[in-house]
């Protein structure tokens, strides 16, 4: 184009103000806007892809001798580097080290230790200037345990029964090969808590509940209601008994898990003794190989999304919060793709086309700004309060003072974010249908079909793909949205899952986890934030790489279509 | 169609190939009745997506509206006073439950009485010397429900009745009793004055460290009674002190006529018969003084006719023969002395004012005047919510509910009137939303959001004045961030950018359009705002380098090295090739920082800060508006290139015919054009920023601050309601309050929004008439 032409041929070398008349340095500074913003956008993504998927990856644990301040006895620390930074000795002053005087510009380093059951502190900043060489010794072991984070240390010996049985290389064989054996039963021990037991539970409660609105029910013979109380005494009877025999044999896994455990060296020369019952995974970073690496890394993944949390949210899996997201949005699309298209196909084809539909189609696409909390708020007051508070009043008066649809639920969410979502769905689905060239539905009135049949057979096959898109922006809006949830369902740890093997199967009145929720959570609500961060990169990698693949999907069907209705309609 | 055609043929019975006229008619009708049906179905579809999207707005408003609705107040029963008419009322009041009420009169009896029909439930005769004669009376705390007696012998008692109430079956059951709190042994009376002076005003107060009296003889003499309680450590024993201390007396010639003790037990007020409230500092009763005495009625002439705390003991309440009714609280002088201050006024009565009723749970209060007109008021929002008259003749005593849900009045011929109260939101009015208040305990009035607290007494504060400054101060700072980058940006996509690099830039925006907020807060605050708090130097120097260094490579490469690479990378990638600039530049900036610090902050730019003056949150201003920004830049970007773009180009090729460089055929020609459409931008990238959530909520310390310091954070309506919202009382004031702050949203969102939407259809419709 002529004006790009212009735009460079200022290049015999003119004065520096006939440049600046130009206006060459604004364009180039109007480039330089475009450079800010993708290296901005590129960089995020970097940043929460590299620091999300290096948390899985074995590091190298250091050990070094430190020396706080001079003239002190070197203490051996031992540990994960977290992160290095350089600051002026003033503000390393203030922030209680000690600095030499001469000194402006001092290193310090973020020591992952562990321990926190041993020493209280497993992140722990060290200045640079007191560490000596860092040395990787072969035989520091990293536990991840059930409680109390990781533990590092090197490995003295193995017991049974609290004999110690090996010693040394030995020990460190035998642990693995039991710590295999211990980890199975240890998921089963879970299995029977979780699933098993936690059934009993559900079918006690309902039984509760039974016999509470039997006390209600007042116009009841008395012969009839004994025989209910009878029954249901029975009911209850057997399931105690059922509970029974799962205690009794969940007592016997544990105490058979119980037998094996551990003695650590700390790096202070403390010796610590673990059960393997309480281990999850125990290796060697320093001395495996890259293939070892790499297996271990997958595992770890794996474990992550398919794992559920501990230790308030910070260690663990994510896979309530990966479910109860997937399954919220599932409910939304359900709800609002018939809402969104009929409501997009009457405001196109079928509403007569005026100044009111015009003000309904601009309200509608404004609604689209609407701040989300808004949303919220509304799904708050009309759908726990006033629909849910209905629904519990009339149909679950038993249950009652405790709330069943009255309260935050997986179903409130779905359709509070429906409700948020539906101005997407209308104006792509709109969209999608004003692209339709109108020589094809023309075509088929003049054949002789319907208004209903034309719309049915040839428009919205040919729509679909515009309605489509909309439902994909919609879904990967709602998986990201969080103000809106954390008032109408989202909690930080959800003791059940909405769906499971209990009748009715789905549980649309249960709250839920949220993968954006528990990035919050993690981030912000927990009692260790340090220990938590890496899985909240870790998080928000999965839900960015959802979200950007549900987002680079709809743009390229959008501009599929574009293509394919430019072509046509040429 | 076809199908369906030739399935009603084969089972038609006709023979032929085509269906005879009778299954064509009967198909014809079929088809139109579907077609009628769909018609029909979908309106009501659509038409009912549309209302839901509505009902969004009216269940908001219908949220907010009963804070809009006037209290009131309305009569449900008349009777004359149970346990007789030939006695006086000292006091009245009504339990929670609104099914029982006390009564206690001057000839020392206590009445239970059912508050709906006054029917007679229980009587209890106080334990009052035969001999002596009642010369005093008054409460404390009403939510303490404590009497006090003060004898003409100089004793004086203190009586506290209790409901005692039972659940069974067939509902609440009472068992009310009195007990003396302060008896000493079997004695329920407390000796004020051995020498046997008569008790002219009395005062009492229950506070944390037990009960006090305080009584003016008739000899004009003030003395404190103080019965310290101390809880044994190791029993768990209350063990009870009584301590007399002699105060100094009132000014010479004054008469007290009312004495108020606060709960902290360091105040005492004494209202005199010339109009004159003393105040006397009591915190250590040995050395007690009179701090300040001042008038508190305005009229020459008139006289104080009541006086009474609000809950919490700070805010006083005078209600004068004038019919005024004024609230004074003691508020610090520069000197740090309290002094008695004017606060505010309220609706004045007709007649002059003969009670004052504080509620048990709230700031509200209700006065009585002699022309048997009861009004509520309440305190924060200096509002009178009711007026009614229930009588003509004077009502001597009033008393409140313990939920303020109703209310007796006493009148001088002792008639009970009993009145229902419905008085849901008095807290809420224009001036305590919007305007500067005077709270308890502060020196001045003030912009305050604080909606709750651990104590009882607390007022809350419901200033939307801090929420909407600091919503508007993180969006003004997003904006600061995102208009530049986000307009040039679009000016230069759609403009100057080479269409492959197009293909590459716009999806990247719309990625980042689509970027959940959360984690953009997530990482302004776990990441940005702690790197930003170590490198402040490099954030300003990355603003003003990054610029710079683009001119100087543009110089650069479009004199010296244009002509030899010219060839290699092709004119619309300048932003391409000032990539690694702005990569270099930052990390520059970044290892430059210390020694910015060293050079020019004494080696810490935070700590230089805080010694010029300013303070530093890590979480601020700065970082929300970066992420803010972030999250802003591509609806701006993207609303503006689409303006900048869909200039006609006959324009500009006919600007750049006439010799005008590309620069300034941009600014003279594209710019003027997409004007209202980059205007239109910026109202719905501001309509973003103000609804944004979860950034603030994260990014910031959420604490509601009045400021625009840039290195402070703020509390925005939206975090506001978040934090907030899930620990109110369902229908509350402050549910409500939390509701109107979303209306506000709403509205003002979908304001903008539509000016934005009005602004750019009308570029349209100039574009495609150009």
């Amino acid at each position: 184009m002529a004006k790009r032409q212009l735009a460079t041929t200022s290049r015999d070398n003119p004065g520096v103000k006939a440049w600046f008349g130009q206006g060459t340095p604004w364009v180039w500074l109007s480039g330089g806007a475009v450079a800010v913003s993708m290296v901005m956008v590129i960089g995020l993504i970097m940043l929460i892809a590299v620091r999300g998927l290096a948390h899985f990856w074995p590091a190298a644990v250091i050990e070094f001798d430190y020396v706080a301040r001079p003239g002190d006895a070197p203490v051996r620390v031992i540990g994960e580097l977290s992160r290095s930074e350089t600051m002026t000795a003033v503000a390393m002053r203030e922030a209680g080290f000690m600095v030499p005087e001469d000194q402006e510009l001092v290193t310090r380093h973020l020591i992952k230790q562990g321990n926190r059951d041993v020493t209280g502190r497993d992140f722990v900043w060290y200045l640079e200037d007191g560490m000596s060489e860092w040395r990787y010794p072969r035989d520091i072991v990293q536990i991840e345990r059930l409680q109390w984070g990781d533990f590092f240390g090197y490995l003295r010996s193995y017991e049974v029964d609290g004999v110690v049985v090996a010693q040394g290389d030995d020990a460190r064989a035998q642990f693995e090969e039991q710590l295999a054996q211990t980890s199975a039963l240890v998921t089963q021990i879970g299995r029977i808590e979780r699933f098993d037991i936690g059934n009993v539970n559900f079918r006690m409660e309902r039984i509760r509940l039974r016999e509470r609105g039997l006390e209600l029910t007042v116009d009841l013979d008395p012969s009839r209601r004994e025989a209910i109380t009878a029954q249901l005494a029975a009911e209850r009877a057997a399931l105690e008994a059922e509970h029974e025999v799962l205690e009794a044999q969940r007592q016997a896994l544990r105490q058979e898990v119980g037998r094996f455990a551990v003695t650590v060296e700390t790096m202070g020369g403390e010796r610590v003794t673990i059960r393997l019952a309480d281990i999850v995974h125990a290796w060697w970073p320093n001395d495996m190989s890259v293939a070892a690496k790499l297996v271990h890394y997958a595992g770890e993944f794996w474990k992550f999304v398919s794992g559920f949390p501990r230790e308030a949210n910070t260690e663990g899996g994510i896979l309530p919060a990966i479910f109860g997201t997937v399954l919220m949005v599932l409910i939304m699309s359900v709800v609002v793709t018939p809402f969104g298209v009929l409501a997009a196909i009457y405001l196109r084809e079928y509403a007569k086309q005026g100044p009111l539909v015009r003000t309904i189609r601009i309200s509608v696409n404004n609604l689209a700004g609407v701040p989300s909390i808004v949303f919220g708020v509304f799904g708050l007051g009309f759908f726990v309060y006033f629909v849910g508070g209905s629904i519990d009043q009339t149909f679950f008066p038993e249950a009652l003072p405790s709330p069943t649809f009255g309260s935050p639920a997986i179903i409130w969410a779905s359709l509070t974010l429906a409700l948020l979502t539906l101005p997407v769905v209308i104006v792509s689905t709109e969209e999608g249908l004003a692209r339709i060239p109108s020589a094809i539905r023309e075509g088929s009135l003049a054949l002789g079909a319907t208004k209903a049949e034309t719309l049915w057979r040839t428009v919205v096959p040919l729509a679909a793909p515009g309605m489509m898109t909309g439902l994909i922006l919609a879904v990967a809006r709602a998986a990201g949205e969080v103000a809106p949830l954390m008032l109408v369902g989202v909690v930080k740890l959800a003791p059940n899952l909405p769906m499971d093997s209990n009748p009715p199967f789905l549980h649309l009145d249960r709250a839920f986890m949220h993968l954006g929720f528990h990035i919050f959570d993690v981030g912000f609500q927990s009692p260790n934030v340090e220990a938590g961060r890496p899985l909240v990169y870790a998080t928000a990698l999965i839900l960015v790489l959802i979200i950007i693949v549900l987002n680079i999907t709809a743009i390229t069907i959008r501009n599929h279509l574009r293509e394919k209705y430019k072509s046509e309609s040429d | 169609m076809n199908d369906t055609a030739s399935s009603v043929a084969s089972s038609g019975a006709a023979p032929g190939a085509l269906p005879d006229g009778d299954a064509r008619r009967k198909l014809r009708r079929w088809r139109a009745v579907k077609d009628y049906f769909a018609r029909y179905s979908v309106g009501t579809f659509g038409v009912s997506v549309i209302i839901a999207l509505g009902l969004i707005f009216v269940y908001l408003f219908s949220e907010v509206a009963p804070m809009l609705r006037p209290a009131s107040m309305s009569v449900e029963n008349r009777f004359p006073a149970p346990g007789g008419i030939d006695t006086e009322t000292s006091y009245v009041t009504v339990n929670r439950h609104l099914e029982l009420a006390v009564r206690y009169t001057t000839d020392r009896r206590v009445v239970f009485f059912l508050p709906e029909s006054g029917e007679v439930t229980h009587e209890v005769d106080l334990p009052l010397p035969a001999d002596a004669e009642v010369t005093a009376f008054t409460f404390a705390e009403p939510r303490t429900e404590i009497v006090a007696y003060g004898l003409s012998d100089g004793r004086a008692l203190v009586a506290r009745h209790e409901y005692n109430e039972r659940f069974s079956p067939t509902g609440r059951q009472y068992r009310p009793a009195v007990f003396y709190p302060v008896a000493d042994g079997d004695d329920p009376l407390t000796v004020v004055d051995a020498a046997g002076r008569s008790i002219a005003a009395i005062g009492l107060q229950r506070g944390a460290g037990g009960v006090s009296i305080a009584a003016a003889l008739d000899d004009g003499t003030l003395r404190l009674v103080r019965f310290e309680e101390r809880t044994s450590f190791m029993t768990g024993e209350v063990t009870v002190r009584r301590i007399v201390h002699d105060l100094p007396g009132l000014p010479q010639g004054a008469q007290a006529t009312r004495i108020l003790l606060d709960i902290t037990g360091a105040h005492m007020l004494v209202g005199d018969d010339r109009g004159f409230l003393h105040y006397f500092d009591i915190r250590r009763p040995e050395r007690a003084s009179l701090v300040h005495s001042k008038r508190v009625i305005r009229g020459q002439d008139a006289e104080v006719t009541a006086l009474d705390y609000l809950l919490g003991t700070v805010a006083i309440i005078v209600g004068g023969s004038d019919g005024s009714v004024v609230q004074f609280m003691l508020v610090r002088d520069d000197d740090n002395v309290n002094q008695i201050t004017f606060i505010r006024e309220f609706r004045s009565h007709a007649a002059p004012v003969t009670k004052i009723k504080p509620e048990y749970i709230r700031k509200g209060f209700a006065t009585a005047d002699e022309r048997g007109v009861v009004q509520i008021h309440y305190s924060t929002s200096n509002r009178t919510v009711a007026r009614e008259r229930v009588g003509d003749s004077p009502l001597p005593v009033i008393g409140f509910a313990a939920r303020a849900n109703a209310l007796i009045a006493v009148d001088d011929s002792e008639q009970f009137t009993y009145a229902s109260v419905r008085n849901p939101h008095p807290e809420v009015s224009v001036g305590a939303l919007w305007g500067p208040v005077w709270y308890e305990g502060r020196s001045q009035p003030e912009f305050v959001w604080q909606s709750s607290s651990a104590t009882d007494e607390f007022e809350p504060k419901f200033s939307m004045v801090p929420l909407t400054l600091g919503t508007v101060k993180a969006a003004f700072y997003a904006m600061l961030f995102a208009m530049p980058l986000a307009i040039l940006g679009a000016i230069y996509s759609a403009y100057f950018m080479s269409p492959k690099m197009r293909g590459l830039v716009k999806p990247s925006i719309e990625v980042m359009e689509a970027l959940p907020t959360v984690i953009l807060g997530f990482l302004a605050g776990l990441w940005l705002a702690p790197f930003v708090e170590g490198h402040l130097p490099a954030v300003f120097s990355i603003l003003l380098l990054m610029p710079l260094f683009m001119i100087v490579t543009a110089y650069v490469w479009t004199t010296a090295l244009a002509p030899l690479v010219r060839r290699l990378v092709p004119p619309g990638w300048e932003g391409a090739i000032l990539i690694p600039v702005v990569l270099v530049t930052g990390w520059f900036c970044v290892s430059l920082s210390p020694f910015i610090e060293l050079w020019f902050f004494n080696g810490d730019m935070r700590q230089w800060l805080t010694d010029v003056g300013i303070t530093y949150d890590q979480r601020n201003a700065l970082v929300v508006g970066m992420a803010m920004g972030f999250a802003v830049i591509p609806t701006i970007y993207s609303i503006t290139e689409d303006a900048v773009f869909n200039v006609p180009k006959h324009l500009t090729q006919g600007s750049l015919a006439l010799g005008a460089t590309p620069w300034q055929t941009v600014t003279k020609v594209v710019l003027l054009t997409a004007s209202p459409g980059i205007f239109s931008a910026i109202m719905i990238g501001f309509g973003r920023a103000v609804g944004e959530t979860m950034i603030v909520l994260m990014a910031t310390g959420n604490s509601p601050v009045m400021n625009f310091n840039i290195f402070e954070g703020m509390r925005t309506l939206s975090a506001n309601i978040a934090v907030e919202i899930g620990e109110t009382a369902v229908g509350g004031t402050h549910y409500r309050i939390l509701f109107l702050a979303a209306l506000v949203l709403f509205v003002l969102t979908f304001v903008l929004n539509t000016a934005a939407e009005l602004v750019r259809d009308r570029l349209r419709k100039r574009y495609s008439s150009l």
